[in-house]
């Protein structure tokens, strides 16, 4: 490490989180640096929203601490912990009968005191995170008349107006259309190139090596790999932790890395015959040339 | 034309900040609380004017405009104030426990009795009455029905909290369990009870009413409720972040576990003191919110305070028209909620499953 090496904003030591002798988190360390962004992926089940729930607060482990900026997260109040830091959740709620501005201001509930009513200030704030998310032209409407994605913008806004320094992310690109998806991530990328640190489990390993400093891989509740994109994104680990046969290039596109699923890994059999019959066969060949024109540039 | 132009104000009304939205909803229902108290106190037997009905409640609170007959001033301060009052207080109850626990279970359809505070405060009261517990002192009925209602609630609590792991899904199912226990026990009474006459006091108990209170009616009742609702009012911000689930709360730096154990003690303790004084007076809790959310949005801060207010208009009204309309008899307040409860809640389950199908 360089000696002026950025403080941790967050950092998770050996935690463990066990449900009915199940176990969902085994000895995870994550740490996330001042102004980083850092990618949790995995497959489903690998335990990525129960390490955001822990990291946030909202889960206590069995085993294993929380620092938040130093603090250690149990001793702080629920209340401290929401000045600091903002989730995201996977499932955004419906909110009965709420609208999407009244949501939002619900963001800054951890800056108010208890007889205090959100004043001008804080109608800005909400405001100012609504149009990050191109959520004002549906300001007045309630939460259950929007479509998925729109509400998951609106959780995003309602996080901003939290104003955290940590903002923890659960998958939240997974309801997004392509272009909102982009809106999303880009946003959380210059919030972070701004100073905020970010946590965000990511589904498509591609977005998370587009947009992330560092990446996590958990697989049935372990650190896998860890570092970034480039050293986590390689075709052996994404098989023994998703179970697919995958090539790995850089996309001459976008510059980034991009990662083609050619088939189970099990099955080898059936892609090949897949490959000899049909137009994506012939891509997947492509990929794989590309993929190896990538490792060999690495190399 | 008309309809349109008003959906539009009640929209814009819905849309206004939370001090605008409380200051009009406010001032509308307290007016008609008031005016509701007066033409009430002014129904009966004996028709008293209005203006007289207002210098003698002057009068009572020390401000002596104009002399008004001695026959009237009792009339009103002895035996009208005092029910209007306890309808007022209780309504507030109702209303305010019933938003509170719609908005704990998230569910528009949960009243004040879920959690088995009616049937407890049922059987307290129907033991006092089957055991001539009543003769004892003036206030055993009460006395005996408060005790019923907060021992359901202990116990639908535990169960729900057994194992040490909280849950509302079990507090829910726990509350349905219990109601139906406890209104087996009442049943079983009734039907081994050998005296007609506490017989006849016991149905008349069950059907909810506010004949013969008196002001020691309104002072074991009245401090426990608006008690109970300066509290509900106090954590009504925390219960709007609870309505979008534990997890989500918590994150937003609500102490869930503590601010769920304050709403629902707090809404145990004001529904156990109306039912203590006025039986059990149906769908006032369910409808009341219900109505408001639908003209002001799910804010508690907003719809905690105007139920209150609402809840008492209800109570009153429904209670006036119960005395009034079958003169000189008079009818069950509680069957008159009732009355218009019921349909009312039909067509709540109407509309709702016309939304989720349109969903």
């Amino acid at each position: 490490m360089t000696r002026d090496a950025p403080p941790t904003a967050l950092q998770a030591d050996d935690l463990s989180f066990e449900v009915e002798a199940k176990s969902l988190l085994e000895r995870v360390n994550l740490h996330a640096d001042c102004g980083q962004l850092v990618g949790v992926i995995g497959p489903n089940g690998a335990g990525k929203s129960t390490l955001l729930r822990a990291m946030a607060g909202v889960l206590r482990p069995d085993e294993g601490g929380v620092w938040l900026e130093g603090a250690d997260l149990a001793s702080l109040s629920a209340r401290d912990v929401a000045a600091r830091l903002a989730l995201v959740p996977q499932l955004a709620p419906y909110a009965h009968g709420f609208t999407v501005r009244e949501l939002v201001l619900m963001g800054r509930y951890p800056h108010l005191g208890r007889f205090e009513i959100e004043g001008p200030a804080d109608d800005r704030i909400a405001r100012d995170a609504m149009r990050l998310t191109q959520t004002e032209e549906f300001e007045a409407r309630t939460l259950d008349t929007l479509s998925g994605g729109e509400r998951q913008r609106v959780f995003v806004s309602r996080a901003l107006a939290q104003q955290p320094r940590v903002l923890l992310l659960d998958e939240p690109t997974a309801n997004l259309d392509v272009l909102h998806k982009l809106r999303v991530l880009d946003l959380v990328r210059r919030l972070v190139d701004e100073g905020l640190t970010a946590v965000a489990a990511i589904h498509d390993l591609g977005m998370a090596a587009r947009y992330c400093d560092r990446l996590i891989l958990l697989s049935t509740g372990r650190v896998l790999a860890e570092g970034t994109p480039e050293e986590v994104l390689l075709p052996e680990i994404i098989e023994s932790a998703f179970g697919v046969e995958s090539a790995v290039y850089r996309d001459p596109v976008t510059g980034s890395l991009a990662i083609s699923v050619i088939g189970p890994a099990e099955s080898n059999g059936s892609a090949t015959a897949a490959r000899a019959n049909g137009q994506s066969g012939r891509e997947d060949l492509q990929a794989d040339a590309v993929a190896s024109a990538a490792k060999a540039g690495r190399a | 034309m008309l309809g349109a132009a008003r959906l539009t104000s009640l929209r814009d009304y819905r849309q206004a900040g939370i001090s605008i939205r409380l200051a009009v909803g406010g001032a509308v229902l307290t007016a008609l609380a008031l005016a509701a108290g007066l033409i009430s106190l002014s129904l009966g037997p004996v028709d008293i004017p209005v203006d007289h009905v207002a210098s003698i409640v002057l009068s009572i609170v020390g401000i002596e405009l104009a002399e008004v007959g001695r026959t009237e001033h009792l009339v009103i301060e002895q035996i009208r104030l005092p029910r209007i009052l306890v309808g007022a207080v209780v309504g507030m109850a109702l209303a305010v426990a019933g938003a509170t626990m719609q908005g704990l279970f998230r569910n528009p359809m949960a009243d004040p009795g879920i959690i088995g505070v009616s049937a407890g405060g049922a059987l307290g009261a129907v033991i006092a009455i089957a055991t001539g517990a009543t003769g004892l002192f003036f206030l055993a009925l009460p006395t005996f029905a408060f005790i019923g209602a907060l021992a359901a609630t202990f116990l639908v609590y535990g169960i729900a909290a057994v194992g040490g792991h909280f849950s509302m899904a079990t507090l829910l199912l726990a509350g349905i369990a219990v109601n139906a226990f406890l209104g087996a026990i009442v049943s079983t009474i009734i039907i081994v009870l050998p005296d007609n006459e506490a017989l006849r006091e016991i149905l008349f108990w069950l059907a909810g009413g506010l004949d013969s209170r008196v002001w020691e009616h309104v002072h074991i009742s009245a401090p426990l409720i608006l008690g109970a609702t300066a509290v509900i009012l106090l954590a009504s911000r925390d219960l709007n972040l609870l309505m979008l689930g534990d997890d989500e709360a918590r994150a937003m730096g609500v102490r869930v576990g503590l601010t769920r154990g304050t709403l629902l003690a707090a809404s145990a303790l004001a529904t156990g003191a109306a039912v203590a004084v006025s039986g059990t007076i149906a769908f006032v809790g369910l409808v009341t919110p219900h109505i408001l959310r639908l003209v002001l949005g799910p804010d508690h801060r907003v719809l905690i305070p105007l139920s209150a207010i609402a809840g008492a208009v209800f109570v009153i009204v429904a209670d006036t028209v119960a005395r009034t309309i079958v003169q000189p008899a008079e009818f069950r307040v509680g069957v008159l909620t009732a009355f218009v409860g019921a349909p009312f809640f039909v067509l709540l389950l109407i509309r709702n499953k016309r939304q989720a199908q349109a969903l």
